[in-house]
């Protein structure tokens, strides 16, 4: 069967699924032929569906020896045509984080979905949380700049998933995908859409040889096997791909043009949904799984007349700075719901002067609406 | 409506919720289903949620459960605070005893009669089903039927329905 006829079987079906699923799901209908992993909770049944599905589209999957492997994996087969993935979980996370580096250096496309449980080490295996925030965005080390989504829901799940696809193709850099235990492993309705709807973009492969490491904000990428020869190295390069690791000159520009690529389009990648932000006095800000008990948590209080919106953030990185600093302007206070102790209401403080209050919860079990309306009544009622 | 299947693993606790989810989504609803992971799945006090409501679910796990389903002892003493005050308790009569447990509440010998009327245990689960359901009257039980059809192997189905609508004539 051809990719073409198994996309045109799910077309227009309704399923109920795991968040996890429909990650897998949206990379088969982004594209990706490769998947390279080692099984982890939460995030197993990424890898169970796409072993099961995948080379029913002609792609390819491969149980790795660990995680450190299936990154290289992952960046091998980018540069010789593949759309690749990998999904995993906090300590599986933790081992790839070298080879993610190397994949922002050699700016190569590929999608890592992390499925956040809760940590450090192995923590609590079997219970969900929001933890790796940060790791995403700074796990590696060096200057660099990240791409990370969170969906909130099934759907969004599998929708978010192409547009990850698309990000790291259209900005030759990893694009990380986190979900939490709890969005991974809840079962929803997932409609598929019809895959000619759908925007797909295009590796920009250049014909001719070319500089594919500069020379352009956003270089061409030539692949392995085309007949050309091209060296792709994690040490300083020039546009040449040739390794020059003792010149100030050849760092700063690389390092520059790798972090301007995408912080000069952060507004077009940072995704976000406001809701009742024209009348507020409060706002609470949050995303994944968290995002759905703060939304509640926000009717809930503005039934009772409390003026209160809510911004929920789709991408996390680059982080969406300018909503947040204009709806921070406008705002008495700032509540961040998620399952951590703050990592992203820390973000948030850098970008406004008002209060930001982190609504934590940690141990594995989301927060309830309850549980976001009355800590957020108690701080309103008694300022 | 939140409400909590419970049972050992192996005993079908999870597959009911999954089948009464994609029943309620086939009736127009929106549904959300979550299951206990890893040892407790496959033994001791296994639990299956699902969330049914006509709005969209802001609540990713259940605060209080209006109804319990307890298939053994273990997962009902575990689960029964879960029961929101006027919640519905169903269990198994031969599997559970409640005692002194102070909610309404609903049993048939869900095993019993699986194993007397098909040859086999594993068709309790779906006769509490169609039990519940008939008590309760929360979904089409069309719907549940085509969901049944669409989760359980097709060489099983008919006798999964005959075992659904055993359990709605049991009300």
């Amino acid at each position: 069967m051809t990719r073409e006829n198994y996309l045109n079987k799910l077309k227009n079906q309704t399923r109920f699924i795991q968040g996890d699923e429909a990650a897998a799901y949206g990379a088969l209908y982004a594209g990706c032929n490769f998947f390279a992993g080692y099984p982890i909770t939460p995030a197993s049944e990424v890898a169970e569906l796409m072993a099961k599905e995948l080379p029913k589209t002609g792609g390819y999957y491969i149980q790795m020896e660990d995680e450190i492997a299936s990154m290289g994996a992952l960046i091998g087969a980018a540069w010789s045509g593949g759309k690749s993935m990998t999904a995993t979980s906090g300590p599986g996370f933790s081992l790839m984080q070298e080879n993610i580096g190397y994949a922002c250096m050699t700016e190569t496309p590929c999608v890592i979905v992390n499925v956040q449980r809760s940590g450090p080490s192995t923590g609590q295996a079997t219970m969900g949380a929001q933890g790796d925030m940060l790791q995403a965005r700074w796990g590696t080390h060096g200057d660099h700049e990240m791409i990370a989504l969170s969906p909130s829901s099934v759907q969004e799940s599998f929708d978010l998933m192409i547009e990850a696809f698309n990000l790291s193709e259209k900005f030759r850099n990893p694009v990380i995908f986190l979900l939490d235990g709890e969005v991974g492993h809840i079962r929803e309705k997932v409609v598929f859409p019809d895959v000619s709807e759908l925007n797909i973009y295009p590796r920009n492969i250049s014909k001719v040889k070319t500089d594919v490491f500069g020379g352009a904000r956003i270089p061409p990428m030539i692949e392995f096997g085309m007949g050309h020869r091209i060296h792709v190295t994690g040490s300083t390069h020039k546009s040449n791909g040739m390794r020059d690791v003792v010149s100030l000159e050849a760092h700063d520009t690389l390092i520059r043009r790798l972090n301007d690529k995408i912080e000069s389009c952060r507004n077009e990648i940072a995704r976000y949904k406001e809701h009742f932000t024209d009348d507020m006095e409060y706002l609470v800000v949050s995303y994944g799984a968290s995002a759905r008990p703060s939304m509640g948590a926000v009717l809930k209080l503005r039934e009772k007349g409390f003026r209160i919106g809510f911004l929920r953030l789709i991408t996390i990185w680059p982080f969406a700075s300018t909503i947040v600093k204009e709806l921070g302007k406008k705002a008495n206070k700032i509540f961040v719901p998620e399952m951590n102790l703050g990592q992203i209401s820390r973000e948030i403080e850098r970008f406004v002067s008002c209060d930001v209050l982190p609504v934590s919860k940690i141990g594995g079990v989301p927060h309830t609406i309850n549980e976001i309306a009355e800590y957020i009544e108690k701080i309103i009622v008694l300022k | 409506m939140n409400i909590r299947f419970t049972g050992f693993g192996g005993q079908g606790i999870i597959l009911s919720g999954v089948i009464y989810g994609w029943a309620a989504i086939l009736d127009n609803k929106n549904a959300i289903q979550t299951q206990s992971y890893g040892s407790s799945a496959r033994g001791g006090a296994c639990k299956c949620d699902v969330i049914i409501q006509d709005s969209y679910i802001y609540e990713l796990v259940p605060s209080g459960n209006d109804i319990l389903v307890a298939f053994s002892q273990p997962a009902f003493e575990k689960y029964k605070k879960s029961l929101i005050k006027n919640g519905l308790l169903f269990y198994d009569s031969d599997l559970v005893n409640i005692d002194k447990f102070d909610a309404e509440s609903y049993s048939i010998s869900a095993t019993d009669i699986a194993f007397k009327e098909f040859g086999q245990k594993l068709f309790a689960n779906i006769i509490m089903l169609g039990f519940l359901n008939a008590k309760t009257s929360i979904i089409n039980p069309e719907a549940i039927e085509e969901s049944i059809r669409h989760y359980v192997p097709s060489k099983f189905a008919d006798t999964n329905i005959k075992a659904f609508k055993l359990g709605m004539k049991l009300n």
